[in-house]
């Protein structure tokens, strides 16, 4: 009970005093009683155990007068909390077991502190990225050629470095094929990747076929890509870059 | 703190002791220190309000602190701050995004997406604009770095299957994010309205037209009409400056949460 506000205790008292003063609110009938708690409290406490706890009352009254205020207190007044049949002011909704909410994990993991064991490692990355950006920056410089004129065109006329592997298959396949199909494809075919390795592990020594099948997708582009860029002259036609020069802006 | 200090130097005063410089100095910074609009800006805890001793409740403090650093937890796992595991490649990518965005504010100050005008606005940039050419080198040499390592990164994560469960969704707003890089670069690539940059997206539109169903739609919007003109310029200059960076961003946030929600790093092997 020590959780009760006091003004609540206090108008509870008051309220005892004025029932106990008049001997016909003492002892009201128990079927009226039980029918006016349902209809008040109906929302908050199930049907039948305000039916138990009224009997439980009841019987209480009929062998001492004296709970029977009580019981008619809780009933009245607007309490936050309501007795139970063995005066329990709570009630048990569930029981959860543990480990059905939270995910306890036991296992005691290495950690560092993210400052400044991780926090220096990158701003040192960073310094040497801006650095090297810097300095190569400084050295040399963007390409820039003469004003676009859509009555030249420059031979070879080449796409971006990271499109030259398309541009490359365009030589073996239909435009729609090389410039469509085959990136789709590709684009699809990565976001697929998790769906479709279905090995748990990620020991390299268990994922040969795996590691087998990526670096032949992967080393397939880079080749391409390279022989776009330093193996092809006039008329995209092959070229030694050795022999002839590059014909390749970034 | 502040009032002690106040006193002792009325008290030293009636002695005849002048407080040094440096002595007023310091009780300067401590009144600031103790008034109400520093403790409004620094938070409780920051290194700024009762400096930085070593002390692992100061290390966290450091990160739960700062808005950026925030990105990380307090702690990672031991083997996820080694250098060799993930050679810094996600993070760089992320760094050289930044980099290509005060890069490319800047460049968006002396930029006209005109026919007219563009090619003469990166000249008189590259000539007459102080460290104009220099910033336009390194969007230049950032872009195509990011697109590097933005792959690498990709090859990276693949190797060590560290998109496997939880991770697998993950890997898919990578894949995203690299799309999107590519995207970004080959936007770029028209705006100085040179002939590299000409001749290089007219290869590469002609092949998304050959998309099947709708291909010459696409062509269409993109160009802007059925050959690239002044209008395809002013198209790729906003799907460049905004509405590309827009999306990526969006995504990228989404990356690094992710990151988090699914435990952090992978690893170890």
């Amino acid at each position: 009970m020590s959780d009760v506000p006091e003004h609540l205790l206090r108008r509870s008292a008051e309220r005892r005093a004025a029932l106990g003063g008049d001997p016909a609110g003492a002892a009201p009938p128990a079927g009226d009683d039980a029918g006016a708690a349902g209809a008040d409290d109906g929302e908050k406490i199930p049907a039948h155990l305000l039916q138990r706890s009224t009997t439980g009352a009841a019987t209480a009254t009929a062998t001492k007068t004296a709970p029977a205020p009580a019981a008619t207190a809780v009933a009245t007044a607007p309490a936050p909390v309501a007795k139970g049949p063995e005066g329990h002011t709570q009630r048990l909704l569930t029981v959860v077991k543990a480990g059905s909410i939270q995910d306890v994990k036991a296992t005691p993991t290495d950690k560092v502190h993210v400052w400044p064991h991780l926090l220096v490692g990158e701003f040192v990355a960073s310094l040497a990225m801006t650095a090297f950006l810097l300095v190569f920056s400084a050295v040399v410089n963007a390409p820039f050629l003469a004003a676009a004129n859509f009555n030249f065109t420059p031979n070879p006329s080449k796409a971006p470095w990271y499109f030259l592997g398309l541009q490359e298959l365009l030589t073996m396949f239909h435009p729609m094929v090389a410039g469509v199909t085959i990136p789709g494809m590709g684009i699809f075919g990565l976001m697929l990747v998790p769906y479709t390795d279905r090995n748990p592990s990620n020991h390299p020594e268990d994922r040969k076929l795996a590691i087998a099948i990526m670096t032949l997708f992967l080393m397939f582009w880079a080749v391409l890509v390279i022989i776009g860029c330093f193996f092809r002259g006039p008329g995209f036609n092959f070229t030694f870059p050795w022999r002839d020069g590059v014909f390749f802006d970034l | 703190m502040a009032k002690r200090l106040t006193t002792d130097k009325d008290g030293n005063g009636s002695n005849g002791h002048r407080p040094s410089f440096p002595e007023k100095l310091a009780e300067v910074g401590e009144k600031m220190r103790g008034s109400q609009a520093w403790a409004s800006i620094f938070r409780p805890g920051s290194i700024f309000r009762k400096g930085y001793t070593d002390s692992p409740r100061n290390r966290s403090y450091v990160v739960m602190n700062s808005l950026i650093y925030h990105l990380h937890p307090v702690k990672v796992k031991r083997h996820a701050v080694k250098v060799s595991y993930t050679l810094c490649l996600g993070g760089l990518s992320f760094f050289l995004f930044l980099i290509l965005t005060v890069t490319g504010i800047f460049l968006m100050f002396f930029y006209r997406p005109t026919e007219v005008q563009a090619w003469a606005d990166i000249r008189t940039l590259e000539t007459s604009v102080t460290f104009g050419l220099l910033v336009r080198n390194m969007h230049r040499w950032g872009a195509h770095l990011m697109v590097i390592t933005v792959f690498l990164h990709m090859a990276r994560v693949f190797y060590h299957g560290a998109y496997k469960p939880p991770r697998e969704f993950n890997w898919v707003i990578g894949v995203i994010l690299l799309t999107l890089t590519l995207l970004l670069s080959f936007t770029g690539y028209l705006l100085p309205w040179d002939q590299l940059a000409l001749w290089a997206v007219t290869v590469g539109t002609n092949m998304i037209g050959y998309t099947p169903v709708f291909g010459s739609q696409v062509r269409f919007v993109l160009l802007g009409g059925v050959e690239i003109s002044t209008e395809t310029l002013l198209r790729w200059y906003v799907l460049h400056v905004l509405l590309f960076p827009f999306i990526i961003v969006i995504f990228m946030a989404i990356h690094f949460w992710r990151v988090r929600k699914d435990g952090g790093i992978s690893g170890p092997l």
